[in-house]
């Protein structure tokens, strides 16, 4: 019997050493970040710099961009634990796996996202959004990127013992995640028109809190499957 | 209820029950796909708006909803598979897969045919249309990620994992779609023209159409007893039981 | 009979093409399913009388072998 502290602080430890790990290899960080800056800069080159279309189109340009290179990096949550073992470890600790799992999902988030939110306003300004829709953008990939550390883990996890399993976890996660992409772009969309974004981002919230809740058990589940 | 239930968890005992069961759905359902194909075709008068086209309704709508109604099958599937670990269940999620895809292949395809004489485009992005689309991808997934393992009991789980994460997904995937396509609003003719939504359809249309329905029903669920049976049989075939009956059979 | 002639019927007011090519890709579609499903099928059938025959062998080959052992000719 755990106390609620001892999970508290359980979780806690998990998170340091999710970080520490993490910080060995920057690389793997900064890549998905840079290849989501060089995407974003394709579409210009690609569709035109005409300022208006590319306003009309940034907010699921920017989304989109960011689903593919959410992609990129989710492999790094559960891949190197289990070539190394520590995955079988995390399984046999003498915690709910759910927290575990959690305590991942939200260090990931954090290395992730952060960036993400930093470099969001560059992102804007090179497709010329509305500076109305800044807020909402920024707003929008605060509430939508958890969705992505979450439901990626699910695909991470059932994709973790295959050793090809990249093209795969696009195929599996890019249909589930596109509820997702629709209130994120809607919620832009509509603030760049001057209207309030209040609902596809209550939406989104929803999606959010669901996924947090739900994607421990499914991720622990498939976890179970792949490590055997 | 366990108690009569528990025995069809032997892969031996679900391929007796199936057998027992094919010449009831294939049989009726042949015969049934067939009177509501020539009832459909032939009889039932024309549309006052879209004359003879609309006829495509016949093959559209049902393959369309059974494809979702097999998604759901899957998915009870997986969830006997995941929670009671029943292998049989885990090979009926394998033998309903490629059905399913096939109906939703077919409900797109005829749904592209019908949307070129009435909307005057092959693909229009109506939320219908694209629900269907991403209920593919989800077809696709399952079956890829099972294809993708080299153990076929991890893979099969795996699998069974998925279709259960994609039907939670669903009515979050339909909902947003239909949000996402009445947000933009790009043609007047989908809701002009939109297929099943008439208040009342008539009856003499409508009854060709249920009873294609059921056709399509008891044939796929044929289709699916056949997958099944050859899932249990090429597990099985080292066992006694399945090498005496291959053995007997078609000699 | 809702059509006058044959002809009308495959006519079908114009939009033949379209009402005829949606069923032919139905039926292609479940006939297709149903003909995997014996081709796999026989394919089942055929491994399990090649383990048969194998399993046949094996034990020829053994009766032959303790024949020889306690040294009987055949």
């Amino acid at each position: 019997m755990a106390s609620e502290l001892s999970v508290g602080s359980q979780v806690r430890a998990l998170m340091r050493r999710e970080f520490r790990v993490a910080m060995r290899q920057r690389s793997d960080l900064m890549n998905p970040i840079l290849f989501l800056l060089v995407v974003v800069t394709l579409f210009p080159l690609g569709v035109g710099p005409e300022p208006a279309t590319l306003a009309r189109i940034a907010p699921g340009v920017i989304w989109v961009s960011a689903l593919l290179s959410a992609l990129l990096g989710l492999e790094r949550l559960f891949r190197d634990d289990f070539s190394d073992g520590a995955l079988e470890q995390m399984l046999l600790m003498p915690m709910a796996v759910e927290w575990a799992v959690l305590a991942k999902i939200i260090m990931h988030w954090l290395l992730t996202a952060v960036p993400l939110l930093i470099l969001a306003p560059l992102l804007a300004l090179l497709l010329n959004l509305p500076k109305e829709a800044w807020g909402t953008l920024w707003l929008s990939l605060l509430l939508g990127t958890p969705v992505l550390s979450s439901v990626g883990a699910i695909g991470v996890a059932l994709t973790v013992s295959l050793n090809k399993g990249g093209a795969l976890l696009s195929l599996l996660l890019l249909p589930l995640l596109i509820p997702l992409l629709i209130f994120a772009t809607a919620a832009v969309e509509t603030a760049a028109t001057g209207l309030s974004p209040a609902g596809p981002l209550a939406l989104m919230a929803a999606i959010t809190v669901l996924a947090l809740v739900l994607s421990p058990y499914a991720v622990h589940a498939a976890l179970r499957v792949s490590v055997n | 209820m366990w108690r009569w239930l528990h025995p069809y968890a032997k892969p031996e005992a679900t391929y007796r029950l199936n057998k027992k069961l094919l010449p009831w759905f294939a049989i009726p359902g042949v015969v049934i796909l067939t009177i509501g194909m020539i009832w459909g075709l032939a009889f039932a008068p024309p549309d006052y708006q879209q004359g003879e086209s609309y006829r495509i309704i016949f093959v559209h709508v049902p393959s369309a909803f059974w494809a979702m109604g097999f998604y759901m099958g899957m998915a009870i599937a997986a969830l006997s598979a995941v929670v009671w670990q029943i292998r049989t269940a885990e090979w009926a999620i394998l033998a309903i897969a490629p059905v399913g895809a096939v109906l939703t292949l077919i409900s797109l395809f005829t749904g592209a045919v019908w949307g070129k004489p009435m909307w005057g485009t092959w693909w229009e992005w109506d939320a219908r249309l694209t629900a269907q689309l991403i209920l593919f991808f989800l077809y696709l997934g399952v079956m890829a990620l099972y294809a993708a393992f080299e153990d076929e009991r991890t893979g099969a789980k795996a699998a069974g994992i998925l279709a259960l994460i994609g039907v939670i997904n669903i009515p979050i995937i339909h909902y947003s779609v239909y949000w996402w396509n009445t947000l933009h609003q790009q043609s007047t003719i989908t809701q002009a023209i939109t297929r099943f939504e008439k208040p009342s359809m008539a009856p003499e249309m409508l009854w060709p159409l249920l009873v294609s329905i059921l056709g399509f029903l008891l044939v796929s669920s044929a289709l699916v007893i056949l997958r099944l049976n050859n899932e249990i049989l090429k597990r099985e075939v080292r066992r006694p039981w399945a090498q005496t009956l291959l053995l007997k059979e078609n000699r | 009979m809702y059509f006058d002639s044959f002809s009308a019927f495959i006519h079908m007011g114009g939009y033949g093409v379209y009402v005829w090519s949606s069923m032919f890709v139905t039926f292609f579609g479940l006939g297709a399913l149903a003909l995997e499903a014996s081709w796999a099928r026989r394919k089942i059938t055929q491994e399990a009388r090649a383990q048969q025959a194998r399993a046949e062998r094996i034990q020829r080959a053994k009766s032959a072998s303790t024949q020889q052992q306690s040294g009987q000719p055949s």
